[in-house]
């Protein structure tokens, strides 16, 4: 199953190596459009000790090009319709040369949930010990969960700064028309947000949409 | 409205899903009192994952997920229901230029007849072969999918092994027009639109329609877990009502133009809406030079015989899967596939009505070639094509 790749033969085992060692040979192949996230991954997979990660970012043939790197894992994301590309790997036939399972298995509804949750799923070849490759997915489950609270942070600061243009611009709007210095604009649009129980961004909207239609 | 009348369903982005997403956006579902988010899906995997943990609530399904998923085959062992077909047929078989001149020129025939087709198909194969050229390839959507089956059934009718003569690879929807345009494919099988996409780009024409192959297949149908189904009895006929009362509204012609245009939002299915107006009428441009081709049966919503599930169509897609080295052939797996098929949960909901006619004339599956489906003695039926050596499964003709 590892075909010239003596060193990665899970079956094989240096006798004095601790297990660790024969697992961080694994190769691992990430399937993400996602070239951050990805990053993110990879990184978090070399800290864990697993040197060999290959991402796979085009989607073009994609059964050919991850047999041309020939991995024992196999991650990819939800968002991408390849997923189905891959469930074609779970018998041998012309195409398939190594058949491939599940990650997860039934007993483990814990890990199905945590691994959809976070968005990944995982593939093993056929033979491969689950429990040998639980740290790879713990650490996917783990880097996914921070690329998305990574995204939600930047979604925010986006929002924020859009929020503060549009403040910014009513101010601007209040200044002129009542003759107000910045910090009595600014006042002005917060007693009202406070009076009627809104952010002072609504409040700030609106006087830009009243002064547009005003013009 | 109770939280408890809260419901997620997981769909695809396709036609055949239209019975669900009318009986949402035109407010069926509102009216029986259950408060949907039809959640779209980018695989049959991420559909399938998401309904067996508990994700979905239901979900638009390809037939034969739900029996494998009900059988344990290919993945994990979860029993679903399906007390409604949300689609019969609706796939084509579409092939390069190129390969459709080698057909052509591979036959006197008329390739609109699949056998002479499936035979023209194995005069290439052959060809190309003594030339030592690389085996044809052929797209399609999922392992557990009747875009599989139609494929494998038609090839091997003209004497094509699928699994030796030429190579079957899934391809994501999305993803098989530009396979097709880039020749990393010589031809697929997938449902609308993207048959008509392909056409319309000059890089595909239509060989066949789904139902010249097999006249009347399950394509897609509503799925639950079980265990949902004896939990939420109430729920489960309110949606079921709905559905109906969609499939209906769907069937009037006079509603092809607000259908489609539904169907056709960007939050939807998102594609052109004359391509789901043809799509739904049966009536498709199938060569870049504007022939069109028009069939009562390419494609079916729940019409007055088709929503109500038929165990036969269970059975069908459970012998495919023994045919095709999927599935061991056993009395109690067959028992399994056909209890997936629920008419009892569609009558309790929509009580007895003109569904009753859904025994289809014939076989009820209709195939181009072979002999009748007896779904009950699926070993005898399936012999026919066995006699053969088991690695060049081909149908018997003597």
């Amino acid at each position: 199953m590892t075909k010239g790749r003596p060193g990665s033969d899970p079956r094989v085992r240096c006798a004095n190596a601790p297990n660790n060692l024969t697992d961080q040979n694994l190769k691992i192949v990430i399937i993400d459009e996602s070239a951050v996230r990805a990053a993110i991954l990879e990184e978090g997979l070399r800290e864990a000790g697993f040197t060999q990660v290959v991402r796979i970012a085009e989607m073009t043939n994609l059964l050919a090009r991850v047999y041309a790197i020939d991995p024992d894992v196999i991650l990819i994301d939800l968002e991408n319709p390849s997923r189905d590309v891959l469930e074609q790997m779970f018998q041998v036939s012309r195409v398939v040369k190594r058949p491939v399972a599940m990650f997860v298995d039934q007993s483990d509804t814990a890990s199905i949930q945590a691994s959809v949750d976070a968005g990944v799923s995982a593939y093993i070849v056929d033979g491969l010990k689950k429990e040998r490759i639980k740290p790879i997915l713990d650490t996917c489950i783990s880097r996914f969960n921070a690329f998305a609270r990574l995204q939600g942070e930047v979604d925010r600061a986006r929002n924020a700064l859009e929020e503060r243009k549009v403040i910014d611009r009513a101010k601007g709007v209040l200044m002129k028309a009542k003759n107000l210095t910045e910090e009595e604009s600014y006042a002005r649009m917060r007693r009202a947000a406070m009076n009627e129980n809104k952010k002072i961004v609504e409040i700030a909207q609106s006087i830009l949409t009243a002064a547009e239609m005003l013009k | 409205m109770s939280g408890n009348d809260r419901m997620r369903i997981g769909y695809i982005p396709l036609v055949d899903a239209a019975a669900l997403v009318v009986a949402v956006d035109k407010g069926f579902t509102a009216d029986e009192g259950l408060d949907v988010d039809l959640v779209r899906e980018v695989s049959w995997s991420n559909v399938r994952d998401k309904l067996n943990i508990g994700l979905f609530d239901a979900a638009h399904l390809l037939s034969p997920v739900a029996v494998a998923s009900s059988l344990g085959i290919g993945h994990v062992r979860v029993p679903l229901v399906a007390p409604f077909n949300l689609g019969f047929n609706g796939n084509a078989i579409t092939v390069t230029p190129d390969l459709m001149e080698a057909l052509c020129g591979a036959t006197d025939g008329d390739l609109a007849d699949p056998m002479v087709s499936a035979r023209a198909l194995a005069g290439v194969v052959a060809a190309r072969k003594a030339r030592g050229l690389e085996p044809l390839t052929f797209g399609m959507t999922f392992p557990f999918s009747n875009h599989n089956y139609q494929l494998r059934f038609w090839m091997a009718a003209g004497g094509v092994d699928p699994d030796e003569d030429v190579r079957l690879v899934v391809l994501p929807p999305p993803y098989m027009v530009e396979s097709l345009a880039n020749r990393h494919v010589d031809g697929f099988c997938v449902g609308a639109p993207w048959n008509s996409v392909a056409v319309d780009l000059g890089v595909g024409r239509i060989l066949h329609f789904g139902c010249d192959i097999l006249a009347r297949t399950s394509e897609k149908v509503l799925a639950t877990r079980g265990t949902w189904s004896q939990e939420n009895p109430d729920r489960l006929q309110r949606l079921l009502r709905a559905l109906r009362r969609a499939a209906d509204f769907i069937e009037n012609p006079a509603n092809r133009g607000e259908v489609a245009a539904l169907l056709a939002m960007a939050n939807r299915i998102a594609v052109p809406q004359e391509i789901v107006r043809g799509t739904l009428e049966g009536n498709l441009k199938i060569a870049a030079d504007g022939t069109r081709r028009a069939a009562a049966h390419y494609f079916e919503i729940g019409n007055e015989r088709g929503a109500r599930p038929a165990p036969l169509q269970a059975a069908w897609i459970y012998a495919q899967m023994v045919r095709w080295g999927q599935a061991p052939l056993s009395p109690e797996l067959l028992m399994a596939a056909r209890s997936v098929y629920r008419p009892d949960l569609y009558d309790a909901a929509i009580g007895d009505s003109a569904c009753r006619l859904g025994e289809a004339s014939g076989d009820g599956i209709g195939a181009f070639a072979g002999p009748s489906f007896n779904p009950v003695d699926i070993s005898h039926y399936l012999s026919a094509w066995m006699q053969v050596p088991r690695s060049r499964p081909r149908l018997v003709t003597d």
